[in-house]
This record gives structure tokens, C-alpha cells and sequence, in this order.
């Protein structure tokens, strides 16, 4: 279980970027998180990852604090961020060099194979595309089997086709060992179609609105109209957390919808 | 990086559409730089046989080839040039050791480079000639000192050059680090080094050219052997076909072991994206 409890994020330059934050994400959850820019969603996932520390309150994986980046935990970048010196291979091994090699030949085999990149592995990142890359940065965040995968927007600087392909290989890849999963986009149908629950937050500071529950049976239509339901829902709570904000209104509790 | 994260070459079976890479262009290739050397020689060549040029104190290539050659025969020219090779090899390995080592440390460590950059770019601006009584009074006129002003000269560019790109590494590249948990030690070997390995290059390339620029003042306090022993002793038997000889040997040595660098340190930036690649 991860847990957060009242956390509360400011940086050194004065900034109030998180504050209050209540969440308990269960084993094998797929949480989303959605919300306008400066909301404070990629810090939320920086806290939970350990690459930031809280300024108040407490992250825990199964009741150990969250202090430092953990092998349980893996992250997935905006961007595919693959070290361009490695090859494709390397770059998936880049977090498994401390197993014995055949177990790392294994497991980068195993997860080329599932991205789609096992015919790539020598490559060069410069010369795959940036959905390739990204499905590359997939395989590097899985290959050392983490229990949490935290992903923030992986999939927004790709194009519709790619992103909707991606969408559905992501949730391809999380049935194989059902990782934790939470997922930070600004995109709201990508939110229904991947998330269990959705977290709606709200900025200045980045406070949880409302934590959603689709009822939307899976595999999700974009075009069913239920779904359709659901994302005019969510836009309406988006757009009201803007409202609250420009108004400078006090904090709204959260509450399910 | 460990032993086992080999630099690859995509292969033609793994990526078809670059099967073959770009095709090289029928034509003079490299040799194309040849040509303006050549003519340049070609017509001073000319024009001192026709009488256009003064062959007395510019000599035509023939007598500088001449004076070469007589310099090969009498064994003159392999002592020169393994003197001075020997000075360049070992102030160049001196400069480099000490530029790598203080530019890693100040690039990496905010502490140290608050503690030694501000006195280290301040000796850079001091010429570095201006070391050269000190260093004559300190390790005496032989071949020490030769080699300690050779290695300031080579020191600088890559210290700058190490401890700027160190600074200009990709945050988001050292985040992904920080999330696999690699240690200072890992990190910099990982991440920083491989990062930082073109502008590395780059600087041992301009270094082991500031290496050629000082053998020759090294060389020029007091030595009796070398290629500027060679230069000064042209001056003093008044016979420009000596010095041209010597500047003539500079610029082979120079350019063999600028390419020798290049050579070595291309197939190690393979990865790069850039405009062109260029030995």
C-alpha cells in the first residue's frame, strides 16, 4: 500500500507547490491524477518517488518511509530521457547492472520482447522514434519489476495515434505483473482509460479536489457514451478547481463523486 | 559505464532503413587537403626558379626537403623529433592527468570549485611564458622544467573544458540516475563521463595543440636538441632552410598526432546526433 499522509511540499524558493495531501493507493491500483499546469502533479509524483523530500507529512510503501529513490519504485519520465551513448539494450539495462548477467539478459530480452523493441536492441535512441523511445524508457522503468511504477505524463509529447497505442500497451504491460501504478496527465481521457480511480487537484497551492471512481467496464470505448459521461464529469471538476482558484476561494475537501 | 554497456553500432539487420549507411561520394575524399598545401609549394617553387621569388631567405620546398633529408641521413632529424616528442608526450600526459583531476572535481563538487576556480582562472590569465625564469630557477634549465611548462599550457583547455561540461550535463539525465540509486562514484563514471566524453575530446585535441605551441618556448630555454633547438640554431647559422625544416617537422608531428587523437576517440562518440561527423 502506498500511503500519503498530509503532505505538504515547499520549495526553497517560497513556493507552496503541495499542500495537505491525503491518498492511499492500493497494490495493483492504476491511479490517475489530473489537473491543470501548476497544480502540483509532477511534484506529487517526485515526493512519492523519493527524488524530492516533503516539507511536512509522511509517504510510505507498505509502512516504510519514501526518503531516496527505492528499487521497488520505478519512474517514467515526460520525456524517454535514454542515455544516448547506450544502445537500446544498455539503456534497459541501465537499472539492473547489479544482477548476475544472465539473469540481466533475461530480463532485458523479456522486456524488449514486450515493448515491441526486441528487433531495436542495438540501436541507437537517436534513431528511434519518440514513441519507440518512450516504450524504450517503458522497458528500463519495468525490467527491474518494480511494485510502484509512477509515470508522469509519459505520453504527451507524442501524437494522438501513438499516444492511444500506448495507452493500451501500458495497460498490456501492467497485466503481466500488476504493479501499483500512478499516472500524472493532463489528459482526462487518457486518465478514464487507464485509471481505477482519478485524482482531480487543484492549484494554489496543489491540493487533492476530488478522487473519482469511474464506473466504466474495461476494456474503455472512447466513444461509449458512459465514458463520455464520465469525461464531462471530470472536465466540470476541472474546470471548477480553476474557478476556486482564480477566485482565491479556501480550499474545497476532498469528496467522492 | 561497466565492462558489459558496449557502445553498439546499429546493424543493418536491426534497423533496415539506415542498411548500408550514407554512401561516400566518388571523388578526392580526404586527399582533398593536400591540394592547398601543394600548391601553394608548387608555386613558390615556381616562382623562385623563374626568379620572381628570393630563395635566400625564403627557401623552395626542394632545399627544405634537401635539409630534411641531410638531417635524416646524419641521424640529426629521429633525435629532434623523438626530443621533442618525448617533451610534448609527457607535459601532454602531465596537463591532461591534472587538468582531468581538477576539472572532474571542481565540475562536480560545488565545494571545490568555489575552493580552487577563482585561482585557477587567475594563473590562466598569466601568460605563460612569464613562467619560464621561475621555472628555470626552480627545476633548472634540463628537462623538467621543459616538460612542467608544456603541461600548464595542455592543463588549462581541459580543465576549462572538463569542468564547464561537467556543470552543462543534462539534469534530467543525472535524474534518471538518481532514480536507479547510483552512487557519486557510479554516477560519474555512468553518467557524467560518458556525458561529457565529446567536449572532452574536444579540449585533449585543443590541449595537445597548445602542447605543440609550447615544446617550442620550452624548447626554446636552452635545449640542445629538439625541433626548437632546431628553430634556434637555423637563427643563429643564419639558414632559413633549417628553420623552415623545423616548422616543416612541427606541423607533421602536429597534425599526426592531432589525427591519432581523433582517430582513437571516434569510435567512442559513434552515438553522437550531430550536423556532420567529421574526423
Amino acid at each position: 500500500m502506498l500511503t500519503v499522509e498530509n503532505l505538504s511540499k515547499r520549495y526553497p524558493n517560497g513556493l507552496l507547490a503541495l499542500s495537505g495531501i491525503e491518498l492511499r493507493v492500493r497494490p495493483g491500483e492504476i491511479l490517475g491524477v489530473v489537473g491543470g499546469s501548476g497544480c502540483g502533479k509532477s511534484t506529487l509524483l517526485r515526493v512519492l518517488s523519493g527524488l524530492e523530500p516533503p516539507t511536512a507529512g509522511r509517504v510510505t510503501l507498505n509502512g516504510t518511509d519514501i526518503a531516496s529513490p527505492r528499487e521497488e519504485i520505478g519512474f517514467v519520465f515526460q520525456e524517454p530521457r535514454l542515455m544516448p551513448w547506450l544502445s537500446i539494450r544498455d539503456n534497459v539495462a541501465f537499472g539492473i547492472r547489479h544482477l548476475p548477467k544472465t539473469e540481466q539478459t533475461a530480463r532485458v530480452d523479456e522486456a524488449l520482447q514486450r515493448v515491441g523493441l526486441a528487433d531495436f536492441a542495438r540501436c541507437w535512441p537517436r534513431e528511434l522514434s519518440g514513441g519507440m523511445a518512450q516504450r524504450a524508457a517503458l522497458a528500463r522503468a519495468l525490467v527491474g519489476r518494480p511494485s510502484v511504477l509512477l509515470l508522469d505524463e509519459p505520453f504527451s509529447a507524442l501524437d494522438a495515434l501513438t499516444r492511444y497505442d500506448l495507452q493500451d500497451h501500458l495497460l498490456e504491460l501492467w497485466s503481466y505483473e500488476r504493479p501499483t501504478m500512478v499516472l500524472v496527465t493532463h489528459d482526462i481521457e487518457e486518465a478514464l482509460v487507464l485509471s481505477d480511480r482519478v485524482v482531480v487537484m487543484q492549484p494554489g497551492p496543489g491540493r487533492i479536489q476530488t478522487v473519482a471512481t469511474p464506473a466504466l467496464p474495461r476494456p474503455r470505448e472512447r466513444t461509449d457514451p458512459l465514458f463520455e459521461d464520465w469525461k464531462h464529469r471530470l472536465l466540470g471538476e476541472l474546470s471548477r478547481s480553476f474557478r476556486d482558484h482564480r477566485r482565491g476561494e479556501e480550499a474545497f475537501p476532498a469528496a467522492a463523486i | 559505464m561497466t565492462a558489459t554497456e558496449r557502445l553498439y553500432e546499429p546493424t543493418a539487420d536491426a534497423l533496415p532503413s539506415l542498411a548500408g549507411g550514407p554512401r561516400r561520394r566518388p571523388g578526392l575524399g580526404r586527399a582533398v587537403g593536400l591540394i592547398v598545401p601543394a600548391v601553394l609549394a608548387l608555386g613558390w617553387e615556381a616562382a623562385v626558379a623563374t626568379g620572381w621569388g628570393d630563395g635566400r631567405l625564403l627557401p623552395p620546398p626542394s632545399r627544405v626537403l634537401a635539409t630534411l633529408y641531410a638531417l635524416y641521413a646524419s641521424g640529426d632529424l629521429v633525435t629532434h623529433v623523438l626530443a621533442t616528442l618525448w617533451r610534448v608526450g609527457a607535459g601532454f600526459l602531465c596537463g591532461v592527468l591534472a587538468g582531468t583531476l581538477l576539472g572532474a572535481l571542481t565540475g562536480y563538487l560545488t565545494v571545490a570549485r568555489r575552493l580552487f576556480d577563482p585561482t585557477l582562472q587567475a594563473l590562466r590569465s598569466i601568460p605563460s611564458i612569464a613562467w619560464v625564469p621561475l621555472f628555470i630557477l626552480w627545476f633548472g634549465i634540463f628537462e623538467t622544467s621543459k616538460v612542467i611548462l608544456i603541461a600548464v599550457g595542455v592543463f588549462f583547455p581541459i580543465y576549462l573544458a572538463l569542468s564547464g561540461a561537467i556543470m552543462d550535463v543534462d539534469r534530467k539525465l543525472v535524474e534518471v540516475g538518481r532514480m536507479f540509486r547510483l552512487s557519486g562514484p557510479q554516477l560519474v563514471w555512468r553518467v557524467l563521463l560518458p556525458a561529457t566524453l565529446p567536449s572532452y575530446v574536444l579540449a585533449l585535441r585543443a590541449g595537445l595543440g597548445l602542447g605543440w605551441m609550447f615544446v617550442v618556448a620550452a624548447e626554446f630555454m636552452g635545449a640542445s636538441e629538439g625541433l626548437g633547438f632546431l628553430l634556434v640554431d637555423g637563427q643563429m647559422t643564419g639558414n632559413p632552410a633549417t628553420i623552415l625544416a623545423a616548422i616543416l617537422g612541427f606541423a607533421v608531428l602536429g597534425k599526426i598526432t592531432d589525427g591519432l587523437l581523433a582517430a582513437a576517440s571516434r569510435p567512442l562518440l559513434r552515438w553522437q546526433d550531430g550536423f556532420k561527423t567529421e574526423a
